[in-house]
């Protein structure tokens, strides 16, 4: 089992979104994060005072995956995420120790598939391929 | 008496009332979020504190008869002041009008000195200060320039609708009170950067709007020179807006909102003194002259160590002197027979005549601010404690926060108390 967490572009959330749960991640939490990398400060002015934004608006998402999940997320998140540009954020690969479902008290691998991933994994391919197709 | 006449001056009245409502947005999206009701209450008090005082004894100690220096107390408590025209001030309204609009003028100008003391002073201070400074600045200063047998007046000083009595008496204020108070904690340490910029947006254009009122309305009859000064109004803001554009391109490649919303509001500053003396043409010369000035001195001003926040001093000081020496410049009979003739129509005296008026606002302003924000320190301490700026004083000096549903949803408010 791996925890996975990945900063992405704000923007990009709905298309990495769609790709996770297209390869079947559908448990995922995410956040928005101020973070700081490889782009440049922004300035802004207001009158006299100028205003440097050293950090930039992220989006944080975490899931937990088990093994035979991690490559496919990895991937996911890469076709998804990427811009090409400066700024497009990180994947971090954690082991994990043990996943527990507080509901009903599974454990690890049985803990991790969300109840209705296949339901929102095909709600997911069909949208893709209608989007395909339009 | 003129029906027309006095509902334009009611509704100039309401209009001006306005103006200090969108001074308060303008103001209150200028400064950070914990700050923000503290800053528009700076503004919203003054409708009630000043609007008493003028009844009380403002109104007669700038207009009544009494000496150049001082009006008397006559008019105190508005006694005598009723439905008969006076006509000394104006022939074909109500003298009770002429009184409830330079009541709203009276309101807004200490208001206006509140932003160059944002996030910083106790607010009972405050109230004091303005209640204190509209006795011995202001209405003194109305009846130098305005008041019948005022010295200013009876030596020609013009001024169309308050560039003395209302933006230089405030701008200098602001200044001198900025010093005595001190700079924020963290001016220059930290960004202090607005926490609302469409509520800036929003309380420029309500102050356009009240500016109508103010300039258009200070001709006292709904007439050509109110017509004159209406156009004028909206052209000197109109080249302030711009020419503070493009400064700002020059700067930094881009247009700002904030920029803009400044620009319009020096520009209306500008010609408040020259609005019902001078031309169209004139007032785009004045706008853009006020904008140069004003944009140059917030970007020295930020520069140092003097925390006249939100450059009160620059916009409405300089932009004032500007407004009232230029009017001396551009004034002519031709345009306004009730005025007098400047530079450009051949009369270069009457440019040394508004210098005396703006030397003499210049020192009243300061002395009086001194004096009487000194004894607001000395007697009540106009400073609020570091524990208090540093939590904002929206909590400190209302208990109340301007976004209190954010702080809700965060949970950051776990319980009510019983």
């Amino acid at each position: 089992m791996k925890l996975i967490t990945c900063i992405v572009r704000p923007e990009r959330v709905p298309e990495v979104k769609a790709a996770l749960f297209r390869a079947g991640v559908t448990g995922i939490s995410l956040c928005r994060v101020s973070g700081h990398g490889g782009e440049h400060e922004t300035v802004e002015h207001y009158r006299g005072t100028t205003v440097v934004m050293e950090f930039r608006e992220k989006v944080r998402i975490e899931m937990a995956v088990s093994e035979p999940f991690v490559e496919p997320t990895i991937k996911a998140i890469l076709s998804s995420a990427r811009t090409g540009e400066v700024g497009d954020g990180k994947i971090f690969v954690q082991p994990l120790d043990r996943v527990i479902r507080i509901r009903t008290g599974e454990r690890d691998n049985d803990a991790l598939t969300a109840i209705n991933a296949d339901e929102v994994q095909r709600a997911a391919l069909a949208a893709g391929r209608e989007g395909g197709a339009a | 008496m003129n029906s027309g006449d006095t509902a334009w001056v009611l509704a100039s009245s309401a209009l001006v009332l306005l103006m200090t409502v969108g001074l308060a947005c303008f103001y209150g999206g200028l400064v950070r979020t914990k700050n923000s009701l503290n800053t528009m209450m700076m503004s919203v008090v003054a409708l009630g504190a000043v609007g008493v005082l003028w009844v009380v004894v403002g109104y007669s100690i700038a207009f009544a008869p009494g000496t150049p220096w001082l009006g008397g107390l006559g008019w105190a408590g508005f006694r005598g002041v009723g439905l008969a025209p006076d006509p000394d001030y104006a022939a074909t309204i109500p003298q009770l009008a002429h009184a409830a609009f330079q009541g709203m003028f009276a309101i807004i100008t200490p208001a206006l000195i509140s932003g160059a003391i944002v996030e910083r002073m106790r607010f009972r201070a405050y109230i004091a200060f303005i209640l204190l400074w509209s006795v011995v600045v202001y209405a003194p200063l109305a009846h130098w320039v305005w008041g019948t047998g005022g010295w200013l007046a009876t030596r020609g000083t013009l001024d169309f609708a308050g560039g003395t009595v209302v933006h230089i008496s405030a701008g200098v204020s602001a200044l001198v009170a900025a010093v005595l108070l001190g700079p924020r904690r963290d001016y220059r340490r930290m960004p202090l950067a607005p926490h609302n910029v469409p509520l800036v947006l929003l309380g420029a254009g309500l102050l356009w709007f009240g500016w109508f009122g103010f300039n258009a309305g200070s001709a006292l009859a709904a007439n050509g020179v109110a017509t004159l000064a209406f156009v004028n109004t909206n052209t000197a803001a109109a080249a302030a807006l711009l020419t503070w554009a493009f400064f700002d391109l020059a700067r930094s490649k881009k247009v700002t909102a904030v920029g803009a919303a400044t620009g319009a509001v020096v520009g209306l500053v500008g010609i408040t003194p020259a609005a019902g003396y001078v031309s169209p043409l004139s007032s785009i010369a004045i706008g853009f002259a006020c904008a140069a000035i004003s944009y140059t001195a917030i970007q020295i001003r930020s520069r140092t160590r003097l925390d006249d926040s939100l450059d009160v001093f620059s916009c409405h000081g300089l932009a004032g002197i500007a407004g009232a020496l230029l009017t001396g410049v551009f004034a002519s009979r031709a345009l306004n027979p009730g005025g007098a003739d400047g530079v450009l129509a051949g009369h270069p005296g009457q440019l040394a005549t508004q210098a005396l008026a703006v030397l003499a606002s210049i020192a009243l302003a300061a002395v009086g601010t001194v004096v009487t924000l000194t004894i607001v320190q000395l007697t009540l301490g106009a400073r609020a404690g570091v524990h208090e700026e540093v939590d904002g004083l929206d909590r400190s000096e209302h208990g109340e926060e301007a976004y209190i549903a954010e702080a809700l949803e965060q949970g950051v408010i776990v319980s009510a108390a019983p």
